[in-house]
């Protein structure tokens, strides 16, 4: 029995995970109908800045500073990532505008690159973030069942940043300049909408949430270059599974995704595993091709 | 000398030019390199074989697909198959006992046989294609969500092969081949005729593809990439078309492996996964999409590079990879073909001007280049 | 005459919202049949539904007595004879104008008979007399890259003309069109009504009376009147509704 909660509570701390890697992805790809290939760098690029806070708190800190670095580390990885996002919109994904097939390919080259800094500045191998003290152990909720304090922490981290999400869409003015221009890009900007803008900072928007993902990703292991093509994939199944322009859909699909490949892993083996989800989620797509839109304009091909 | 100039200009505005120069250089090449580089231009020609297939789905048709290297793989390890039956005598081979592998597994048995090794290298991948085509097109699954399935198929290929290592050799793939229809592997003229076998494979296939191109059903494709819905509302069913190419392009990505695996000696589920399969797309882009030569083009030029570059410096590849995609993408979106059409275009204009100006012995005072 | 379309208690829905409700009315063979009427009245929605872009809710669409064509996909509808052209010009940009007129001529659209049959002396010569009705055929070798707007739309309904279809729907033909290039749209018009039964969906009050033959006034997705132009315009109703509101 303990065995399948904890299969259970695993798979959510997967999809958390998948979550917020998606979140950042969904909204870049409702808004511009780009899909980032470099977005699993981004998350690459956030972990490695929690490395860095890590080794600065190391060098310059006292002991007992120490365990604070994380709380310094988050919101560094989501500034620093959200700047790399800044600059890769206004440099490249601007001038491929109308062109989400070709912006697959340039952000990829993007992407490469992004790695092979990595491999150059950090060297190839895989390094250790020690996570901080307070995050060590778990609680005892059964005999024979411990959750562990870093996966707990990571889905309330994920929920507080969809809440946080959900809030600046929803609730603030620029929010809904974003929506605005997401449902109607021409009629937005007939609006006084300054959609250029709106484009690169929802974009580097994207890009934070990708970075927070890579700081909670140095909790569960260590880190190296590779680190975002593990699950880039994964995550655009997610977007695929959960459609755009809903925070829910995107919460349903990594849930999804993330609870079927724990699930397909436990009952088969890891390959058979994810035959099966991407199995099941094409056959699903049969019924239901959710995720592209219906024709509702008057051009017939935009 | 009007005479002359005329018969150059229709020389270099004839499309088949460049074509023509590209094999007769193919065939002189061996000429002038090593047996070594030799034998890398006709992996490098088998690579030319699968960018054909990518620019009749891509640069013609618009699908894009990032996982094709699942085909490439499919074809190589058919053949592979064959060959490693043929080195082992018929007998289990090596990698089979070493996983533990007691029996030969029953659907290794009829690819002792040439013929049907050869087949299935085409036919597995388009029946691949096939149901993947019809389960996505007849969705209208296009674009991008289109591209990101082929690429969890391609990872879903390469775990599968990865990890049944007694069938297919798992991470190692499958090498250690010995002959080729009794030929021995190691022998120079055996080389030698395997690359000269892949330009004739890569000669059928371009004329088979410029056929395509070239009928109706081409320029069906071509609407298709421009306004699929409209091509839809000129009474084309646009799912047909798009599995069509597609199977089309995993056969000749087939075709590909099996002309590959005999001169390169290892296939593994290394070449089958996303990284190959994308740069795949975008030796097609720099040597110029929607035009069949400049796939040929595209594919050897790149990989000669990375051949050179990696020798020596094999980071600065990766940046060097990296930044041609985003540049070509960004700035040169017709590759280098399109670029070389510019040049035509210029040169017919200044022989224009020449012409009339020979012609008739006048100053022609409308000079407008 | 008999009429080539039938559309019986048809209604088209939006997560809700009724575009089109409980819509009856016929179009009669050789007819040139206008829809007008408001923004948001249901027009273009009605287009959608009888060439099958969308699916509606209730009712049916009989083409020529026989079958329903909202049961079937677009280019089914198409092969049985019904044309489309949009509000906004669409023809293929890759292809020249000669060869976007190829893909519309030919009847077999088959992947065998695109790669191997050709187009008979016959649908050539068609091509060709389309084209010079609308002018292009000099143009005919080039991308309609180069064309202009009034030209992309011409080459549009050439396009169609030459599907030969059994009845031709129109969205906003003159949509963005100079006087003389509506006039020459309107002749256009009534030279292919000789040969296929004519839907149009027009803003434009001069064009509408000039062409049309009966007209259907659309509002808030039901039907507000029916008949020739004449009896049309003197209807208090639709004055109030949609002529008296400044319209042409």
């Amino acid at each position: 029995m303990s065995t399948y909660i904890l299969q259970f509570f695993n798979g959510i701390s997967v999809s958390s995970i998948l979550l917020l890697a998606a979140l950042g992805l969904a909204i870049t790809f409702g808004l511009m109908k780009i899909i980032n290939m470099a977005h699993g760098e981004l998350i690459m690029a956030g972990a490695y800045v929690t490395y860095l806070v890590q080794n600065i708190f190391l060098s310059f800190a006292s002991k007992d500073l120490f365990d604070i670095y994380f709380i310094i580390a988050i919101p560094s990885a989501f500034l620093v990532t959200a700047c790399i996002g800044y600059l890769l919109e206004i440099t490249v994904i601007k001038r491929l505008y109308g062109r989400p097939l070709d912006s697959m390919l340039a952000t990829w080259g993007v992407s490469l690159v992004l790695q092979q800094l990595a491999r150059s500045i950090f060297g190839a191998p895989n390094v250790d973030v020690k996570s901080p003290g307070w995050l060590e152990g778990g609680i005892l909720v059964m005999k024979d069942l411990q959750l562990p304090y870093k996966r707990l922490f990571i889905i309330v981290l994920v929920s507080c940043c969809i809440f946080g999400v959900y809030y600046f869409l929803y609730k603030t003015r620029n929010g809904r300049r974003i929506r605005a221009v997401m449902q109607n890009r021409s009629m937005a900007q007939s609006l006084g909408i300054n959609t250029r803008r709106i484009d690169a900072v929802t974009f580097a928007l994207g890009s934070g949430l990708a970075g927070i993902a890579g700081c909670a990703l140095t909790l569960l292991g260590s880190i190296g270059p590779t680190l975002g093509t593990s699950y880039i994939v994964d995550t655009f199944m997610v977007v695929v599974l959960g459609g755009v322009g809903k925070i829910i859909g995107t919460v349903a699909g990594s849930g999804a995704i993330g609870i079927g490949n724990t699930a397909f892993e436990f009952f088969t083996n890891a390959s058979l595993g994810k035959v099966l989800v991407f199995l099941t989620v094409i056959v699903f797509l049969q019924w239901k091709p959710q995720g592209f839109f219906k024709i509702s304009s008057r051009a017939l091909d935009e | 000398m009007t005479q002359f100039i005329s018969k150059l200009r229709t020389g270099i505005a004839h499309k088949n030019t460049a074509v023509i120069i590209t094999f007769v250089l193919l065939s002189i090449m061996p000429l002038f390199l090593s047996d070594f580089r030799t034998n890398l231009l006709g992996k490098f020609v088998a690579y030319a074989i699968l960018a054909l297939g990518i620019d009749l789905i891509w640069g013609y048709t618009g699908i894009l697909s990032l996982g094709h290297g699942v085909y490439f793989g499919l074809g190589a390890y058919c053949m592979a198959m064959y060959l490693k039956l043929e080195a082992s005598g018929g007998k289990l081979p090596d990698f089979m006992s070493w996983s533990g592998q007691e029996t030969m597994p029953w659907f290794w048995k009829p690819f002792e046989a040439a013929p049907f090794a050869i087949l299935m290298s085409l036919l597995l991948p388009a029946l691949l294609a096939l149901v993947i085509g019809y389960l996505t097109f007849k969705n209208r699954i296009r674009g991008v969500y289109f591209s990101i399935l082929t690429q969890a198929l391609s990872i879903i290929f390469v775990v599968l092969f990865v990890g049944q290592q007694a069938y297919t050799g798992g991470t190692n793939g499958i090498t250690n081949f010995k002959s080729i229809f009794g030929f021995s592997l190691s022998d120079t003229s055996t080389k030698l005729g395997l690359f000269y076998v892949s330009v004739s494979m890569l000669l059928l296939a371009y004329l088979f593809c410029n056929f395509i191109i070239k009928s109706r059903a081409g320029k069906v494709l071509v609407a298709i990439r421009d306004g699929e819905n409209r091509a839809r509302f000129s009474g084309y069913n646009p799912a047909v078309y798009k599995t069509f190419v597609y199977c089309i392009s995993a056969a000749l990505a087939g075709l590909a492996g099996a002309v590959f695996v005999p001169q390169v000696g290892i296939i593994s589920p290394a070449e089958m996964g996303i990284v190959p399969s994308v740069e795949m797309v975008i030796w097609v882009a720099i040597g110029g999409r929607g035009t069949l030569v400049g796939a040929i083009i595209g594919a050897i030029l790149v990989n000669s590079l990375k051949s050179g570059i990696s020798e020596s410096f094999p980071s600065i590849w990766s940046y060097f990879i990296g930044i041609a995609f985003i540049v070509v993408v960004m700035f040169m979106p017709l590759g280098l073909a399109g670029s070389i059409t510019q040049v035509k275009q210029k040169i017919k204009q200044v022989l224009a001007w020449k012409e009339r100006k020979y012609g008739e012995g006048i100053p022609d005072t409308s000079e407008t280049l | 005459m008999e009429s080539i379309l039938n559309i019986n208690q048809l209604t088209i829905s939006f997560d809700g919202f009724k575009a089109v409700r409980n819509l009856n009315t016929s179009v009669k063979t050789g007819d040139i049949h206008f829809f007008i009427g408001p923004n948001g009245a249901g027009k273009t929605t009605l287009l959608d539904a009888i060439c099958g872009r969308i699916k509606p809710a209730e009712g049916s669409i009989i083409f020529k007595g026989g079958v329903d064509v909202t049961k079937m996909s677009e280019h089914q509808i198409v092969e049985l004879g019904i044309g489309r052209k949009f509000q906004v010009p669409s023809v293929f940009m890759g292809i020249t104008i000669h060869e976007n007129m190829e893909l519309a001529a030919t009847k077999k659209r088959s992947i065998y008979s695109s790669l191997f049959s050709k187009l008979s002396g016959e649908q050539l010569e068609r091509i060709e007399s389309v084209l010079n009705t609308i002018g292009l055929y000099e143009k005919r070798y080039r991308t309609p890259a180069a064309l202009s707007h009034g030209e992309k739309q011409w080459l549009e309904i050439g396009m169609l003309l030459v599907q030969q279809p059994e009845i031709m729907l129109l969205d906003e033909p003159v949509a963005g069109m100079g006087r003389k290039e509506t006039e020459k749209t309107g002749e256009l018009l009534k030279e292919i009504s000789k040969e296929c039964s004519v839907v149009v969906v027009e803003h434009d009050m001069e064009f509408v009376r000039e062409c049309a033959g009966t007209v259907t006034v659309l509002h808030e997705g039901m039907l507000l009147d029916e008949g020739n132009m004449a009896d049309v315009q003197k209807n208090p109703k639709v004055i109030e509704v949609y002529l008296g509101r400044g319209g042409e």
